[in-house]
């Protein structure tokens, strides 16, 4: 029985828990109860809840392994609604008052699992590689039958209710200091003391809320100080310097290129009332990095290894010592080293009756195995166990001779297993970056090359692996690694050199552990078949042994094809075993064989952190004109445009959007529209070199542009493509304004800028972007002129200010630059103000337009409008492939000019190609409204079998001016096909026919607009 | 003009850290050669502040230069100002290659003060806010979560901040946002 241990035992048994606060949770349902302090995973234990789970694909009962982030098993899910979230460790997961967690994998229930009968019924077939090799044929049954089957019994935990959003915010936050010290046991507090004592700024970052690591469990003295004296005075010295800081509760997750490295903040998983961010993510930079992240025991591989109540020799201690807690009444230990005699007495202390320490060694251990025969311990050396008998909790022990297949043995009656394969150091933080390991023999296990270390921009090392992460295992040898490694990370990061002095520690003799891979040696079949590599993925010894006989030598390809080290732990108990097994039989040594990748982050971190506070209003920017209040208040129907927000049109009470279109195309051709028009780019071009550098952007020529005129220009990228149009007005001299798309606006800048400072360097041309300066009104229609001039000021008549001209001056009172363009084909005027003044302006153009008919319009009008004219829209006609030529605009292209970007891409051959599509106007012969984007089909197929396609819609409108359908597309050989049909097959089974026209179909003269 | 308004209208917000919109400020973007004596005699005669060294802020009285790229200055000054100080620097960068213009409605600018203003700004930029990397007198240009934006530290332990107009409301609610009042950090000195 799993039960807490009475606090009569001895005050060392619950050093993190306060027996005095109870504390009320659920799981599955039923009520429990703990203390503050607890986690999860050791408030179950106490409430004997040896079950956590049931196991990936054969669903078998699962209990806790560990007592970190490396449990494999104990993953729930936690909270409700809108705060649940699957997958969470029981081990990392501190207890609150109302913790409501739930186990994953099992149906119907935990106690009862239906799936069970997949490890009776379908062991056999369920072996690496089943996904490939059962399911293949008959190739439509996998995704009607096998996959469904196969999601519904095999999985982790569910995914949150999509109609909910996560309840909590969370932040990023971005820190500079010299030395990062990842672990805040006793290396890593060591490091971080002998580096902040050379002045450089420090900080440490701790996963756990307490500090320390395992040295209080594990034992020992520090500068003759129990190690949790030595621990809490140093934490207190490193806390009061101003170049440190410390974090508990803060994961190091990853380290990356150039000292970039990630902490992970969990500030109030443990009290989920206190407010304010949940999680927070470190965006670390700093010069020298110290991974002490110390070691992680492995399991030993025997049968049964699995059946809850086998856990580590180490997290039996964990338990026992931090949350005085005992998985059992009579326990098993079962070693190939000294460290887990540390357990057999641990529990000894307790109470707790130690049945036998099973150690494969032949002539057993040094001190510690002294010390457990002294208390009276049974201990046999070269003895194994053979099998854990099947069931939900540890019962029967079968025990036999290490070097032998098991057939004599003997059983013994437990409640508990307490097992220990060896320690492997932490290196994952060490690897992220590029750390190179070699493979220790005589600890059996990987550690950090110091020779090859991560390396950053200078060529040099900037992290530095310290204690039992680098393979330092004994307390003396680990703590004066720290001040090894800190006194390098200081001198790397340019701080004088300290010397590593450590206190001195007194430390119990190990003698030499010995690698052992299978127990008993010579396990059969049967036994390799219950023999637990991965206990997440459910991969055992045979899988292993199979992929390697079916020629899976990589360990990277048998990683994904038996699945071994995958998953929420990424195989931090499973994979040195897993390879280990691998290497043995492929016939190789291990580090011939290697590890697979370390990649970030070390341990799962949450989708929250990740995107910070990037959610809500702040999710991502949206950006408004000055009058967007405005338009937000008249029925604005917003498009967005990038992440400008821009009215669709402006819908009255009573009006679909459609017929809101239809009313503002009319009234802006027959009265007076005014376009919010302020996202148009805005850029000033300035120097003496500005009308050669524009020559080369632009297609056309606008040196040549006199003072005072505008003319509307094409730009393409250097492989000829159209990429931007605009109006382009010659301010003075020297001085251009260019106006681009509102898409265009940022990049053309760039464009521009890029242009100015990679290839022409040396030319004199200032580029400044004015787009948000100015508010710009296209004041539209047959009424232009009269509400201008009611307003009064400059003069706008036909002479004063001709078509494509500019003038500045004053209207109504505003400063304004008006500009006599069009997009609409109707007398026009852009005017733009100062955007301060925006609104204001705009109010006075509605209030004297009153008379005039005035309504604003949004953009589907000005599509309308500009189609209707045949004029071309970035982004519909064009799309990345499309040129000017396949556009009819070969009058925009100079001619006269020796070079502009774009000019040689159109001499190649496949540009000058007469059979591009081309710009035509469609007109369907029933007046309805293409399909956008539809595809014209000629005769025959093309080599897949498709129907031969000959065009494409590219703007296609229902316009209210002409009571039909109007549509522009780019068709083969289009202009010479004039007046012919074409077919266009909806994706509704409709054909379409159109016949192909002039794409100006309204005002074909320009009378309107030049009036 | 009475009825130019800046993009917030003087939003404020209180948290960890006090955030205001700071109104109508002028703005002028000036780009230039730093180095050459006129340039500088004419941004001292407009400004009355020197031009300032890489990454730095020179300020004045009421006008602050800003150093922008080894190009590029930003003159802060007030927005009746600007329109003028636009001529009389153009005027006196005559014959040499140079630029001005006037950028005070194309930007939104905020007032950031309290303890917790280095933190709520460590939490959207990625720079180095600690009181011993960034002083009196210093500027980046940097991001601001996902926008561009600007930042310097006053004499008077505010900080300014810059960016463009169109998103001034995304930069009040993201610096609201991290300025929560339970989510300070602690770890900046």
């Amino acid at each position: 029985m799993s039960t807490r241990i009475a606090s009569s035992a001895s005050d060392k048994f619950g050093r993190l828990i306060d027996r005095s606060q109870q504390i009320t949770f659920t799981f599955n349902g039923n009520t429990m109860t703990g203390h503050a302090g607890d986690t999860l995973a050791s408030a179950l234990l106490a409430n004997d809840q040896m079950l956590v789970g049931r196991s990936f694909k054969y669903h078998r009962p699962r209990g806790l392994v560990a007592s970190g982030s490396e449990e494999p098993n104990a993953l729930v899910g936690l909270g409700r609604d809108n705060r649940f979230e699957p997958n969470q460790r029981a081990t990392t997961t501190e207890l609150f008052q109302g913790l409501h967690a739930q186990s994953q994998n099992h149906w119907p229930s935990l106690e009862h699992d239906i799936g069970i009968l997949n490890s009776k019924l379908f062991a056999r077939f369920l072996t690496a590689g089943f996904y490939y090799k059962m399911f293949i044929h008959p190739r439509p049954f996998w995704k009607h039958i096998y996959e469904p089957f196969i999601r519904h019994s095999a999985g982790l935990g569910k995914a949150p209710d999509k109609e909910l959003k996560d309840a909590d915010t969370y932040e990023h936050f971005y820190f500079f200091c010299d030395v990062l010290v990842i672990g805040g046991g006793v290396a890593g507090l060591q490091a971080a003391k002998t580096a902040a004592a050379s002045g450089a700024k420090v900080l440490v970052l701790e996963q756990n809320a307490h500090w320390g690591g395992r040295a209080p469990v594990d034992g020992g003295l520090i500068d003759g100080k129990a190690p949790e004296v030595w621990i809490e005075e140093t934490r207190a010295a490193l806390a009061a310097m101003d170049n440190v800081t410390l974090r508990d509760r803060c994961m190091g997750s990853g380290v990356y290129d150039h000292g970039y490295a990630l902490g992970y903040e969990r500030l109030t998983d443990h009290a989920p009332n206190q407010g304010g961010p949940r999680h927070r993510l470190w965006r670390i930079r700093t010069k020298q990095i110290v991974t002490a992240t110390g070691a992680i025991e492995r399991p030993l591989s025997f049968a049964g290894n699995d059946v809850p109540g086998v856990m580590l020799a180490s997290a039996m201690r964990d338990y026992a010592v931090n949350w005085g807690v005992t998985p059992g009444q009579r326990v098993l230990v079962a070693t190939n080293n000294d460290d887990a005699y540390r357990t057999a007495l641990t529990m000894h202390e307790a109470g707790v009756e130690v049945v036998c320490v099973v150690d494969a060694r032949p002539n057993g251990g040094g001190a510690l195995m002294d010390s457990a025969k002294a208390a009276g311990i049974r201990v046999e050396t070269n003895y194994a166990i053979k099998k854990v008998a099947d069931g939900k909790r540890v019962t029967k022990v079968a025990l036999c001779a290490q070097n032998s297949d098991g057939k004599d043995f003997e059983e013994v009656e437990v409640d508990a297993v307490a097992m220990s394969g060896g320690w492997s150091p932490v290196v994952h933080l060490w690897s992220h970056c590029g750390g190179k390991l070699n493979w220790d023999e005589t600890q059996a296990h990987f550690r950090p090359d110091a020779n090859r270390p991560p390396t950053s921009h200078d060529g040099q090392g900037f992290v530095i692996a310290a204690g039992s992460a680098n393979g330092d295992m004994s307390l003396a040898d680990s703590v004066t690694d720290g001040a090894v490694a800190g006194a390098k990370a200081a001198e790397a990061a340019g701080y004088p050199a300290q010397t590593a002095d450590a206190p001195a520690c007194t430390d119990v003799d190990e003698a030499p552990m010995l690698a052992v891979w299978s127990m008993p040696a010579q396990a059969g079949i049967k036994l390799r078949m219950k023999t637990f590599l991965d206990y997440q993925n459910d991969v055992k010894v045979s899988d292993v042994q199979l992929a390697a006989r079916e020629g899976y030598e990589s360990v990277e390809h048998t990683k994904r094809y038996t699945t071994l080290g995958m998953a929420t732990d990424q195989g931090k108990l499973s994979n040195i075993n897993g390879l280990a097994v691998l290497a043995d039989s492929l016939g190789m040594d291990i580090p011939q064989v290697g590890t697979t990748t370390f990649r970030p982050p070390y341990h799962p971190i949450s989708m929250g952190a990740i995107g910070g506070e990037a959610r809500g209003e702040v999710f991502q920017p949206v950006r408004k004109t000055p009058i967007y209040d405005w338009n937000e208040a008249n029925g604005a129907d917003w498009e967005p445009v990038g992440q400008w927000r821009r009215p669709f049109a402006y819908v009255k009470s009573g009006e679909t959007v459609q017929e809101a279109v239809n009313r503002e195309v009319k009234n802006t051709r027959e009265n007076l529209g005014l376009l919010d028009a302020s996202t148009l780019g805005k850029l000033i071009v300035k120097g003496p070199d500005a009308g050669k550098f524009l020559d080369m952007l632009y297609t056309n020529m606008m040196s040549s542009l006199k003072i005072g005129k505008c003319r509307y220009g094409l730009m393409c990228s250097e492989n000829g493509f159209l990429t931007d149009d605009g109006v382009v007005a010659r301010i003075d001299e020297d001085t251009w304004l260019c106006h681009t798309t509102t898409g265009g606006a940022d990049t053309i800048y760039a464009h521009m800028e890029e242009w100015l400072q990679t290839e022409w360097w040396d030319w004199k041309v200032y580029v400044a972007n004015v787009t948000e300066q100015f508010a710009q009104i296209a004041v539209v229609g047959p009424n232009a002129r009269k509400v201008l001039e009611k307003l009064g000021g400059m003069d706008v008549s036909k002479d004063a200010l001709p078509f494509m001209e500019w003038r500045d001056g004053t209207i109504g009172g505003f400063d304004a630059r008006a500009y006599r363009i069009s997009f609409s084909g109707e007398l026009s005027y852009e005017i733009a103000v100062p955007a301060s003044q925006g609104q204001a302006f705009w109010d006075a153009l509605m209030e004297a337009g009153a008379e005039f008919g005035v309504m604003p319009y949004g953009t589907e009008t000005l599509h309308i409008l500009r189609a209707e004219k045949g004029f071309i829209m970035i982004g519909d006609e064009t799309d990345g492939t499309v040129i000017p030529q396949d556009l009819g605009l070969h009058w925009a292209l100079s001619k006269k000019k020796e070079d502009y970007l774009g000019k040689r891409a159109h001499l190649r051959s496949h540009m000058a190609d007469p059979d591009r599509w081309q710009l035509v106007g469609l007109e369907t012969v029933d007046g309805s409204v293409l399909p956008d984007g539809a595809y014209a089909v000629g005769g025959g197929v093309n080599g897949n079998g498709q129907r031969n396609t000959i065009g494409r819609v590219t703007s296609t409108y229902y316009s209210s001016n002409l009571g039909r359908g109007i549509a522009m597309g780019l068709v083969k050989h289009g202009p010479k096909r004039m007046g012919e049909v074409i077919e266009f097959p909806g994706t509704d089974g409709t054909i379409y026919k159109a016949k192909i026209v002039d794409p100006v179909v309204y005002d074909k003269d320009g009378e309107k607009q030049n009036v | 003009m009475s009825k130019a308004v800046s993009a917030l209208n003087g939003a404020s917000f209180s948290g960890m850290a006090d955030v205001i919109e700071t109104g109508l400020t002028g703005m002028i973007t000036l780009r230039g050669a730093l180095s050459d004596a006129t340039f500088q005699q004419a941004v001292v005669d407009a400004t009355g502040c020197a031009v300032p060294a890489q990454r730095k802020v020179i300020q004045v009285g009421g006008n602050v230069v800003v150093w922008m790229s080894p190009d590029e200055l930003l003159i802060v000054t007030d927005h009746a100002k600007a329109p003028a100080m636009v001529d009389t620097l153009s005027a006196a960068l005559k014959g040499q290659h140079a630029l001005a213009v006037n950028v005070s409605d194309a930007r939104a600018c905020f007032t950031l003060k309290g303890v917790g203003a280095r933190e709520t700004l460590a939490k959207v930029a990625p720079v180095d806010f600690d009181g011993a990397a960034f002083s009196t007198g210093d500027v980046r240009r940097s991001r601001l979560a996902q926008v561009a934006g600007a930042v310097w530290l006053n004499a008077d332990g505010s900080f300014t901040i810059v960016c463009f107009r169109s998103v001034g409301q995304y930069v009040f609610d993201l610096l609201k946002t991290a300025a929560h009042p339970l989510s300070a950090v602690n770890a900046l000195g």
